[in-house]
């Protein structure tokens, strides 16, 4: 597991053209193409499409946490898809609450809890009119639920598949818990039929590509914190933990304490991300974060190369960007394909799209090498 | 050809054809009418060769309710099942009100006839039948019958129905011998009843018979209740134990497998699937080309079957995938998850979404260990498979060289290397091993749901969790740790319900590797790093 490249050599050269070009592509161009050219024209980005992508950065926010705690630190969590919720679940209470008197029932109670004849607002739901609770709430939930499960786990020494099978017991248990109808959290068809926020209606296009700005500069932020954390001290603790938790241990530090830190960290930009799906999307249902959508998350992170940045998130937007193509056009081909890419992926490209294409550019440069080399030869 | 026949018909044939039924039927009814008439007109027997019975069945269905209800009553005493038919025939060219009239006199009959049948099942449903027919009639029936019963609950059942048609009775006495006798009986069934005869004795103005009778039974009700908490701890155990032996059967193969190699096969519950796939298609083969006589054996042809053919998958897939992921236990975890993605998928589009297996009729029923205890037979089967089980593989671990080359890589793959033991070959054939496990569950549990694509999903995180609480390399911390996760499960739930019993369980695992971290039975050994 000890690769060379993973921790980067060159510290500060990476955050370079690649980044820029992205940001410059995602924050800039993309809006562009959705509001200039007219809508019959090739180059014309539909509503949708932005929609559709800014779901797709959102969860790439989550695959940047899960690549820190298991790319860097190597602790599989089978159970980010909870955090996900619990953060999606605090905005989205939010949303149901500022529907109003515009529900099919017309009263200031959720659709839902009408239904269920649930006669006054639950008790936790009331901090959830104000903005700024949800906004903080769909982040510090989360943060404080890795807390007190991380330490218990990582306090203990529960790690590698004691700890994958703990979080996706975890992930089991929360998707039994939240289908529920009376813990109030909407049962199986979750919370949904979102009219607006702070006043803006979810339906404008404008809206959306406000939200979708929002995504991509949450991304980024997000992008520099994690790569703040791995390029410091304990960035290197995380890596050496991964690599050999004994000499770690026997080195002098307390691998739990940087493993507790870490697995809030990505708690937290799960909830970050789940916090900006729900608007986007519009719905969230205990389907999104049961055990199976909890291990696609992990797939994601394979897919685009464990251990680098860039990998998380270019594997969250492919990976996410083939089944939104492939569920429509071969809806049951994609379980196969899924299935496949786990297999694939790990059993023949460990570094992912990022270790291919790192392969190709190695490839290239001894190519370019030979070719400029032969000359001098010629002359010597 | 009739059918072609029947649907070239015009529809003025069938018209026609429905108006020549129905003056039929006129006809009939008035020559029955005149049948009736005449026999009124008699008044007294119209031949001497008819006997009282044959009498009574003529006057069935007279118009006066006076004649009918005297009828009846001899139709009821003299009367058996042979006489079934012909009631069945009067009734079906009688009014309403005689048809109504002869129901009971013919379900009493049934019901009689059945009680001295061959079949125990029928005898012990015909006295729960008279027992809610209300007819006092049946008690003399019920209490001859039972004196000469053989089988205890089929015994059971009639002094019970017997003693609830005794409490509709009017007889002071023969009311309090069925309260205390039904108190005796621990009759469930007794309990409204009971209560009724309680609310009748507490009124103002009740009698002092009705307060006595009202006193027992109090007392019966306090026995009857007393008992129910009892057979409901026990049923509770049962089920708890059922549930234990299910997560064991499921998780010992997951257990070996870990224990050896450290790897958790994801793929665990769809190898069960697959388990029962094949014994649904040894179902389906027997079906198609062996005699129906042959059909109960099918079952036990199965087991083999399930077990070859999840082996050979755990075979295929130990070579072909996790074989190269040696020493990486997560990603084989990841690995492996992804092979049971395609496995489902691929019984959902061969298979379809619902398929089920009939369970042979030596499996069906149950047994009734005591009163309000009913255990099935399916349930019992999988207790006594999941004990078959871990004998057999405690003999192969502790009584085969296979075994000891097993317990050897368990505790020490390098130095058994270096002993000269094949350790790849032997994580092949115990992988295989713990697949062919998995098949032999998958066969088990066709007894107690669907065979469906997602059957492996139902248990499966359940026994993941069996495996680590249990701890690696010990059988005895799979056992242990199933009984207490399946024991807990069924304990918890009845307060708790379902889903909060399982977060509960979770909380308490846990908890419990707070103490354990490496579950209950570890390895000790000068390992830094497991």
């Amino acid at each position: 597991m000890a690769d060379p490249h993973d921790v980067n050599p060159q510290p500060g050269r990476d955050l370079g053209l690649a980044f820029w070009l992205t940001g410059f592509v995602l924050l800039v161009l993309m809006p562009l193409l959705n509001v200039l050219p007219p809508e019959d024209s090739w180059l014309h980005l539909s509503d949708f499409s932005l929609n559709r992508f800014g779901k797709f950065l959102a969860f790439a926010i989550l695959a940047l946490g899960l690549d820190l705690i298991w790319g860097y630190t190597g602790v599989l969590s089978l159970g980010q898809g909870v955090f996900f919720g619990l953060g999606a679940y605090c905005m989205g209470m939010h949303l149901m609450l500022t529907i109003g008197k515009e529900s099919v029932y017309g009263s200031d109670l959720p659709d839902f809890m009408v239904w269920n004849q649930v006669k006054e607002l639950p008790l936790f739901w009331k901090p959830f009119y104000s903005f700024p609770v949800a906004v903080l709430g769909s982040m510090l939930v989360p943060t404080a639920f890795a807390l007190v499960f991380g330490f218990l786990a990582f306090r203990s020494r529960i790690k590698g598949v004691y700890f994958a099978i703990i979080t996706q017991a975890l992930a089991l248990v929360a998707w039994l818990v939240f289908n529920r109808n009376e813990t109030n959290l909407g049962g199986t068809n979750g919370l949904t039929d979102f009219k607006q926020l702070l006043g803006f209606r979810l339906s404008e296009p404008g809206t959306q590509r406000a939200l979708y700005v929002l995504t991509v500069l949450c991304l980024g932020g997000a992008f520099l914190l994690c790569r703040w954390i791995t390029r410091s001290r304990a960035g290197r603790v995380l890596i050496a933990v991964r690599d050999s938790e004994p000499r770690v241990v026997f080195s002098g530090y307390t691998p739990a304490n940087y493993k507790l830190l870490v697995f809030v960290v990505a708690a937290a930009l799960a909830g970050l991300a789940g916090m900006l799906y729900v608007p986007q999307v519009g719905i969230i249902t205990p389907a999104q974060i049961g055990v199976l959508p909890s291990l696609e998350m992990v797939i994601w992170v394979a897919v685009g190369g464990r251990g680098t940045l860039a990998g998380a998130v270019l594997g969250a937007v492919s990976v996410n960007l083939g089944r939104s193509v492939l569920t429509n056009y071969f809806p049951e081909l994609w379980p196969f394909i899924l299935g496949g890419l786990f297999v694939v992926v790990v059993l023949l490209f460990p570094d992912g799209l990022i270790g291919i294409m790192r392969q190709a550019r190695e490839r290239f440069g001894q190519l370019k090498a030979k070719a400029t080399a032969l000359p001098e030869e010629e002359l010597g | 050809m009739r059918n072609v026949h029947v649907t070239r018909l015009s529809c003025s044939g069938v018209a026609a054809i429905v108006t020549r039924l129905s003056l039929g039927l006129l006809v009939l009814a008035g020559i029955v009418c005149l049948v009736a008439g005449q026999a009124r007109a008699a008044g007294a027997p119209p031949s001497p060769v008819l006997t009282p019975l044959e009498q009574a069945l003529t006057q069935i269905a007279s118009d006066d309710d006076a004649v009918r209800e005297a009828a009846l009553r001899v139709v009821i005493e003299q009367g058996d099942s042979t006489i079934l038919p012909r009631l069945e025939e009067i009734r079906a060219n009688a009014d309403r009100s005689v048809r109504l009239a002869i129901k009971p006199v013919m379900d009493l009959l049934r019901n009689r006839a059945k009680l001295e049948g061959p079949d125990p099942d029928a005898r012990r449903s015909a006295a729960t039948d008279l027992g809610t027919l209300g007819k006092p009639l049946a008690i003399p029936w019920l209490e001859q019958a039972a004196a000469k019963e053989s089988y205890k609950w089929v015994r059971y059942t009639m002094l019970e129905s017997a003693a609830l048609l005794k409490l509709s009775g009017q007889d002071q006495a023969a009311k309090l011998g069925a309260v205390n006798s039904l108190g005796d009986l621990a009759s469930q069934n007794a309990v409204p009843a009971l209560k009724d005869i309680v609310a009748a004795g507490s009124g103002a103005e009740a009698t002092e018979a009705q307060q006595s009778l009202a006193d027992a039974a109090n007392a019966s009700i306090e026995r009857i209740e007393t008992w129910a908490v009892w057979s409901t701890a026990i049923e509770t155990l049962f089920r708890g134990i059922s549930l234990s032996s299910i997560l064991l059967i499921m998780s010992v193969g997951l257990a070996i497998v870990f224990g050896l190699m450290g790897v958790i096969n994801m793929a665990h519950g769809e190898l069960m699937m697959v388990g029962a796939y094949a014994t649904f298609m040894t179902q389906e083969l027997f079906k198609a080309f062996l005699p129906a006589t042959m059909f109960d054996y099918y079952f036990a042809v199965a087991m083999p079957m399930a077990f070859l053919v999840a082996a050979g998958c755990g075979l295929l897939l130990e070579v072909t995938v996790i074989r190269f992921l040696y020493g990486r236990p997560l990603e084989t975890m990841l690995a492996t998850w992804g092979i049971s993605l395609v496995l489902m998928q691929a019984a959902r589009v061969y298979f379809g979404d619902l398929t089920a297996v009939a369970a042979p009729a030596w499996l069906s029923g149950g047994l009734q260990v005591m009163v309000g205890v009913y255990l099935p037979n399916n349930r019992l089967f999988i207790i006594l498979l999941s004990v078959i089980c871990v004998i057999t593989i405690y003999a192969i671990l502790f009584r085969s060289g296979l075994g000891l080359r097993v317990r050897a890589v368990t505790q020490n793959r390098n130095m058994s290397a270096c002993l000269g033991i094949p350790t790849r070959k032997v994580d092949a054939y115990t992988f295989a091993f713990g697949s062919g496990l998995a098949g032999v569950a998958g066969w088990a549990l066709t007894l107690i749901g669907n065979v469906e694509p997602g059957l492996g999903q139902n248990y499966i995180v359940d026994s993941f969790m069996v495996v680590v609480t249990g701890g690696v390399g010990k059988l005895a911390g799979t056992i242990v740790a199933s009984m207490g996760i399946g024991g807990l499960n069924k304990l918890l739930e009845p307060s708790l319900g379902a889903v909060y019993g399982k977060v509960c369980i979770l909380v308490l695992v846990i908890l419990f590797l707070q103490w354990r971290p490496s579950g209950l039975f570890a390895i000790k050994g000068r390992h830094a790093d497991s």
